[in-house]
């Protein structure tokens, strides 16, 4: 460090100096952002964290302003909406930014996921990040869940009445916790003024903090890469790793091409397709809630539609909501389920490379199924996919210890 | 024709209860004509906004929709305004209200027509282009019609005049996998005339269909305009972007 | 200043002395012979073609993205500006003023503010001329606190009738009514303002020596009939 000090120059006073010598400005952003070394054969799959906060960031401004003009109260919720999307100058590109932006974290997200899941990087050293991204994972369906009510359209409604009866399974105390949810008798005005507490404050602090922790956890054990070694194990004599490239400028200046990209896809959506053919704003919620009519076709919104399709493909009240839970809760468990000695895909054999084609497929499938009726032929599929998701999940422990891996390189693999 | 024509009703409601779960799968057995209505259409615009407030706003609100804003968007002075269309209105800045009481539209319809400022945000544009001219005699029905697009609605055939009455005929299927036949709707056959061709009442239709549209989301055209601009900037920037991500990473080997 | 920015410690300020946005584009020379083949950066650059290209990317691709914020920052700055609605509820009200006595004055609220309208008596009219020396702008010179319309010595549009903004123009209090003459030698009648003492006149004229910096404010009106005022339009249909 001296070295480095004495050959950049140390800090010649002035205000950077008076603020580092009461707060580590320069501590921090040397250690998070120019010195702080990432693999450098990051690839595509690499992009959706930065896009994660950035979409995080997206729906904080925009829920902000959406809330100076919502009213959450079951007499006025819809015709709120009704106002920003008309009266309020631009209030419709705030409400399109944010009801766009849900749909954009969850695809963000999963993706994210996926990348963890190609290239292992839940595995040792990096357990506690995966498992607190995975806690992200739950606030976020949470929040996206207490968002959800608050247009107060008839998805809105009918959507919140079939999932919050959901708790209605659990034994004994199913009944009254289902009520302490609502804080009604049935979903109200009450539960629509207690979901916007949720929504806007409780569920976004934890979020937050969740993802700073998330990024502390990353930035102690270091990233991951697509080839699965450590580039820490290769250092030149200044400790800084030989495959690492400092955060500013090599990762920024990938990371807003990234950026760029998905804001075009984002705004493409926002300015000609907001309503996503109906799966980023679904048509039935242009309906104002309506506590005697249940619109034909109730489904969740799509990021929810797989592991809704769990529930209804098991015939029974709580043995469902208990396989729901336990898709959503599986994937925590990944560290240990897989007892692979290689992370990557890359290295990892066609028992691994099958297994997880079998598991992107029937989540695929699954997701599909969610938005189909129940009925027939869905059910048996559903039923069939419901297996294989949860096969990939349980037998992994199994296959990933038989499965014949390639050796992994020291170094990483690097076309430059 | 009294007799056949209950029989009908009760033989298709019958099949329609027993049949209730594989056809809630399907939208409609009917098959839908196109709107092809075009919100940067003005004239057309003005032409709906006119048929709205003549024959949909007696019974109709759309009361998210400001008469001030609508006449900028569609190009109307202040004065057209006031003179053409602000019929329950005081000011440009109030919004379209019906001019039926609340408990006059309960008494006489069961439920309140519905507000139709986004109707077709959650029906489709073509489902409302078609439901207008889906109308039916039905002698048992209390208006005297029914709809194809949905059957025992409390909304009578408003546009009779214009349209002329027509009847639905209705032809036997086998039904589908299964033992006996059922009754499916096949065209609709004119009984009388009314005061436009078959031309003009279907642009009579769009035109209103069109309204609807516009009203359902006023700032859609201005929302692809805006959008266009965007992009194109986005695109500028990915290309600087690009470069300058390419020229920071010549460093690494 | 901005040394913390600099990228790695390999770089250093271009000998020429270039700065530049996040010093992303220089280099030292010497690099190259400290760390001849490291994997983060053995491709050291001194072409100053290069140097410069990169220069004007960092550059370019800032200030397009600045840009590109300030662009985006439009539609949430836009939105907090009042709404549709409350510009319909701040429309003009129409005032039925026919059946106010002489030396009456009635509350009004308009957009949400107090609006004095008072019908000024023979007497209260003759008043005016006497306070002119205690004021501070008596002959109405500040453009921004009353309509053209309104720049002659009753500040209205007929003598009789005051309208103003029931609001003191020191932090906004709504203004009590003391018309009577007296008991200082300089009262004739006028508004006194609570919070700080401000006064003004029976045409909403600010005094001299008071808080307030200038006279009441006069809202935008007109007279649709002999005796119905419409608050809030100057001209236009309705």
């Amino acid at each position: 460090m001296a070295r480095i000090e004495s050959e950049i120059g140390a800090p010649k006073g002035g205000l950077i100096k008076w603020i580092d010598d009461r707060f580590p400005l320069t501590k921090v952003i040397k250690e998070h952002a120019t010195e702080y070394y990432g693999p450098k054969n990051f690839n595509f799959w690499y992009f959706f964290g930065v896009l994660g906060f950035f979409v995080l960031v997206i729906q904080l401004v925009t829920g902000i302003f959406l809330t100076m003009s919502y009213k959450p109260s079951a007499a006025e919720a819809f015709a709120s909406v009704e106002y920003i999307m008309r009266d309020v100058e631009f209030g419709w590109l705030i409400r399109y930014m944010h009801s766009t932006g849900a749909s954009a974290f969850f695809i963000v997200v999963y993706l994210h996921m996926y990348r963890a899941m190609l290239y292992g990087s839940y595995k040792k050293p990096r357990e506690l990040v995966w498992i607190i991204g995975m806690l992200i994972f739950y606030v976020l369906m949470a929040e996206a869940f207490a968002g959800y009510l608050l247009p107060w359209g008839q998805m809105s409604y009918w959507g919140a009445q079939v999932i919050i009866s959901l708790f209605g399974a659990i034994p004994v105390i199913g009944d009254t916790l289902v009520e302490y949810i609502r804080g009604d008798y049935s979903i109200s005005d009450i539960t629509l003024n207690r979901f916007f507490a949720l929504h806007v404050i409780a569920l976004p602090l934890v979020l937050i903090a969740l993802v700073f922790v998330h990024i502390v956890a990353l930035h102690k054990v270091g990233s991951g890469n697509p080839d699965g070694n450590e580039i820490k194990d290769h250092k030149g004599p200044d400790g800084v790793p030989l495959d690492g490239v400092a955060f500013h400028p090599y990762d920024t200046s990938k990371d807003l091409v990234a950026i760029i990209v998905f804001l075009i896809f984002f705004c493409a959506v926002v300015f000609f397709a907001p309503e996503m053919g109906g799966y980023f704003l679904e048509y039935a919620n242009f309906d104002p809630a309506n506590i005697r009519v249940t619109p034909e076709h109730i489904q969740p919104a799509w990021y929810f539609t797989p592991y809704y399709a769990m529930l209804r493909a098991v015939p029974d009240k709580l043995l469902g909501a208990m396989t729901m839970a336990a898709g959503v809760v599986l994937p925590l468990f990944l560290p240990w389920l897989d007892r692979s000695r290689v992370k990557s895909i890359r290295y990892r054999g066609w028992l691994y490379k099958l297994a997880l084609a079998i598991f992107t497929i029937s989540f695929l499938v699954l997701a599909w199924l969610g938005t189909q009726p129940a009925t027939g032929i869905f059910v048996m599929m559903a039923r069939v996919f419901t297996i294989l998701y949860f096969g990939f999940f349980l037998l992994m422990p199994y296959y990933t210890v038989i499965d014949k891996t390639k050796p992994v390189p020291e170094r990483v693999v690097w076309h430059g | 024709m009294d007799r056949s024509g209950s029989f009908v009703k009760v033989l298709l409601s019958m099949l329609l209860l027993a049949c209730a779960s594989t056809l809630a799968a399907k939208d409609s057995a009917i098959e839908m004509l196109p709107a092809n209505n075009n919100v940067g259409d003005t004239a057309s615009l003005q032409r709906g906004a006119r048929n709205f407030m003549n024959y949909c706003s007696g019974c109709h609100s759309a009361k998210y929709v400001r008469f001030n804003r609508m006449g900028r968007d569609l190009g109307l002075t202040e004065d057209q305004l006031i003179e053409n269309l602000m019929f329950n209105a005081e000011t440009p800045h109030d919004t379209i209200q019906r001019t039926m009481r609340d408990d006059d539209a309960t008494r006489w319809f069961g439920n309140p027509p519905p507000d139709l400022s986004v109707v077709p945000r959650s029906r489709g544009i073509n489902y409302v282009f078609n439901f207008l001219q889906s109308f039916y005699v039905d002698p048992d029905s209390p208006t005297g019609v029914d709809n194809i697009l949905l059957h025992g609605t409390s909304m009578p055939n408003i546009l009779w005049e214009l349209q002329g009455y027509q009847k639905a005929i209705f032809v036997e299927h086998a039904v589908e996998g299964g033992g006996g036949t059922e009754l499916v709707f096949e065209r609709f056959e004119p009984i009388s005339e009314g005061s436009m061709s078959a031309d003009e009442f279907q642009s009579f239709v769009r035109d209103t269909v069109n309204f609807l549209d516009y009203m359902s989301e006023p700032v859609q055209l201005r929302r692809r305009a805006i959008g266009i601009w965007v992009l194109m900037f986005l695109g500028v920037f990915l290309i600087l972007a690009v470069m300058l991500k390419k020229q920071i990473w010549k460093d690494i080997s | 200043m901005r040394h913390w920015f600099r990228t790695q410690p390999r770089f250093d300020r271009h000998p020429d002395g270039k700065k530049g946005l996040l010093q992303i584009y220089q280099f030292s020379g010497k690099a190259k012979n400290d760390r001849p083949r490291s994997a983060y950066g053995s491709a050291i650059m001194t072409d100053d073609v290069d140097r410069n290209r990169r220069h004007f990317l960092a550059v370019a691709t800032a200030v397009t993205g600045g840009a590109g914020i300030a662009l985006a920052a439009i539609p949430f700055v836009a939105s907090l500006k009042p709404s549709a609605r409350a510009e319909a509820q701040g429309a003009p009200v129409e005032v039925a003023v026919g059946s106010l006595e002489p030396g009456e004055m009635i509350r009004v609220i308009w957009r949400g503010r107090l609006v004095f309208v008072l019908r000024r008596s023979e007497d209260m009219l003759a008043r005016l001329p006497k306070v002119t020396e205690y004021l501070d702008d008596p002959d109405s010179l500040n453009a921004d606190q009353q309509p053209d319309f309104a720049v002659n010595e009753y500040r209205s549009r007929k003598p009789e009738f005051l309208v103003v903004e029931g609001s003191c123009t020191h932090l906004g209090c709504a203004p009590l009514e003391q018309f009577e003459v007296g008991p200082a030698a300089d009262w004739f009648g006028g508004f006194f303002c609570p919070c700080h003492g401000s006064k003004f006149d029976l045409a909403g004229r600010v005094y001299k020596g008071v808080p307030a910096p200038t006279n009441m404010r006069v809202p935008p009106y007109r007279f649709i009939q002999n005796d119905v005022i419409m608050l809030g339009a100057e001209s236009g249909a309705a």
